[in-house]
């Protein structure tokens, strides 16, 4: 188990690089370099400094290598320091936004917390709702239930976030007045009053979210507990006078749930990118909105940073998947 | 003998095996309908209807007046924040969304199958295309799309026009970050084509590599791209309306169902209608596009057909 863990993790590291040099290339190719984003507002001497911070007249594997030390050496050093009041690195210059004049590493640490709550509440809310109904819609297949959930899901899938929150805005915050428009990223939890109030306040960028992650993970259980259902195995513990319930709920569902449990892992990534859809449209100040924000400011190095924190996200749920799947199946362990 | 042969049953070919199973399944014949609707809406509906989309009142007093209208004989679906007429906006971006969707999965279609081809079918470079595949899978695609639209924006419109430029770069960032599902589900097909016996009989007879791909592999993984290219549609529909949607996309006077809601969203609280006609478009176009998908795949399935 071990070496298959350790051998996932030295996978992983050459595609966080590749990706890295993707982002770089990207930025680094745009009409005019890198420099040419840098705004009319900042003063020239400090903007010369930038691109030499850059090393803008380097040559390009030379601007790679520094671009990834601020990624992988710089930045963690401080963050590093802000936990243990250590002095790593001391007096690098560091990735500042340019709106904000900020590091970039602490505005994005002060917007992540706002952005888990609500994607965390999400996501743990489309499993508790999609497992039950992906196992019930397999075992009665075809039934009004499973035609109505398949429906259901499909819609759930196709329509976009934007619009489905659009129309629990209109319905639920306009209509009916049952919850507010605007999200306060400033509100704290100290007593009942205010538990209610960000119950209220998450209610419908949760349930927006909730129902589109809801529709795929419904979908793949149906079809991992179909798969499973006319196996043998089922038939002989059937055979041996097992109650409907120990058969469909301990043997089927547990083998069923392994592919579950990957997409499950492998869909976080994408519920950070739908962020941005859904932190936009109620009005969340998490990170999602800071890339919007990001683009508005024309912040070149807080993009870059948030998509490059999308993509350390993405290859950690990944490497996550691959070792949950190891550990589910033990076949997988042994390739 | 001509009565003789005129009796037997005309043969059926694949194709229309396929389109007798999909006319079975109920979702994606309505979908077909609902889709031929939209299509027609869009494509004819600016000849029946003809009002420039971007004709805003000359006098500033009309504009005040007019805008942000609700629906009326005069103006089928409302008008805008400057008075313009929702409904042959509405057309008008139909045509863009639509075209976008279409050209930007044909171009995920055609670079994934290429790689999808070459891994399958040469074996040297198969490990090295499909590490290439898993990078892009693993790539956070739409601060990506975001990024490249903000970096390469002002430039594409610079070169080659706000309007073309801005299509030609958004078709080609959709469809450079969306090929990876198609270039896969090629290869499985190819490797297992591959070792068939009229493969080999082909290379027996000393036909060169090119042609047993065009005439012998390509027009076999048809059915399975075909599935992957009416689900890229939608795909593509999706992330323009979400680009423009969130404001990098398309510019205000070449409206699209994105930037319609873009436009509406700030006053969706007044005007909840003006949201409401571009949403549902999008909504009713990827949900038909998924249903057609979802019967073709039916249709294709040797095991399904002909039950």
């Amino acid at each position: 188990m071990l070496t298959f863990v350790i051998r996932r993790i030295l996978f992983a590291i050459p595609t966080l690089l590749l990706i890295s040099l993707v982002i770089f290339l990207i930025v680094d190719l745009a009409p005019g370099g890198p420099g040419a984003n840098i705004p009319l507002t900042i003063p020239p001497d400090v903007r010369k400094r930038i691109l030499d911070a850059m090393g803008a007249n380097d040559p390009l594997m030379v601007r790679y290598v520094l671009w990834l030390k601020q990624f992988f050496y710089i930045e963690p050093a401080f963050i590093i320091n802000g936990w243990f009041g250590t002095t790593f690195a001391e007096g690098a210059p560091r990735i500042l936004s340019w709106e904000s004049r900020q590091p970039v590493i602490d505005v994005i640490a002060q917007r992540i917390p706002q952005t888990l709550t609500v994607i965390g509440t999400a996501y743990i809310a489309a499993i508790l709702i999609a497992v039950p109904i992906g196992v019930y819609s397999a075992y009665r297949q075809y039934s009004w239930f499973d035609q109505l959930g398949t429906f259901i899901a499909l819609v759930g899938y196709s329509v976009p976030t934007f619009f489905t929150g659009f129309l629990v805005i209109v319905i639920f915050a306009i209509n009916l007045q049952w919850f507010p428009t605007i999200y306060d990223t400033t509100l704290t939890v100290t007593d009942w009053d205010s538990f209610v109030r960000q119950l209220r306040q998450m209610a419908m960028p949760v349930a927006v979210l909730a129902l589109f992650n809801a529709a795929e993970i419904s979908r793949f259980t149906r079809a991992a507990m179909l798969e499973n259902l006319s196996q043998d195995y089922v038939r002989t513990a059937r055979a041996k006078g097992m109650s409907e319930r120990t058969v469909v709920l301990k043997h089927v569902l547990r083998n069923s749930m392994i592919p579950v449990v990957t997409v499950i892992a492998l869909g976080i990534p994408n519920i950070f990118g739908g962020a941005i859809i859904t932190e936009t449209l109620f009005a969340i100040n998490g990170i999602g909105g800071a890339v919007i924000g990001a683009i508005k400011a024309n912040d070149l190095p807080m993009l870059q940073t948030l998509t490059f924190i999308f993509a350390v996200l993405i290859v950690m749920f990944n490497l996550i998947a691959d070792i949950l799947y190891g550990i589910l199946d033990p076949r997988i362990r042994y390739d | 003998m001509t009565d003789a042969t005129a009796t037997i049953e005309k043969p059926s070919s694949l194709w229309r095996d396929v389109w007798l199973q999909f006319r079975m399944h109920k979702g994606a014949n309505l979908a077909l309908w609902v889709l031929g609707a939209l299509i027609l809406f869009a494509v004819i509906g600016p000849w029946l209807w003809q009002v420039d989309p971007n004709a805003i009142p000359e006098k500033a007093i009309d504009v005040i007046r007019g805008k942000n209208q609700g629906p009326s004989w005069a103006h089928p679906m409302g008008t805008d924040q400057l008075a313009r007429d929702q409904m042959a906006r509405m057309m008008a971006g139909g045509r863009v969304s639509l075209s976008v969707g279409l050209v930007a999965m044909l171009v995920a279609i055609a670079f994934g199958g290429t790689i999808g081809v070459l891994a399958g079918y040469f074996r040297r470079v198969d490990g090295l295309l499909m590490r290439f595949t898993d990078m892009f899978l693993a790539l956070p695609l739409l601060p990506l799309l975001l990024l490249m639209m903000f970096l390469f924006g002002d430039a594409a419109r610079a070169a080659i026009g706000p309007r073309l430029g801005i299509f030609l770069l958004i078709v080609l960032a959709i469809g450079l970050t969306s090929w990876m599902q198609a270039a896969r589900i090629v290869r499985g097909e190819v490797l297992a084509l591959k070792e068939r016996e009229f493969i080999l009989a082909a290379r027996s007879i000393g036909t060169p590599n090119r042609r047993i791909i065009t005439r012998h592999i390509l027009p076999n993984v048809l059915g399975p791209v075909m599935v992957s290219a009416t689900l890229g549609v939608a795909a593509a529909i999706i992330t323009e309306s979400v680009l423009s949607f969130l404001g990098v996309g398309f510019p205000s006077d070449f409206p699209t169902w994105g930037r319609l809601l873009n436009d509406a969203y700030g006053e969706m609280q007044i005007y909840p209608l003006r949201v409401f006609w571009p949403g549902l478009a999008i909504s009713l176009t990827v949900l038909a596009v998924n249903y057609i998908g979802d019967g073709l795949r039916d249709a294709l399935d040797p095991r399904i057909r002909g039950r």
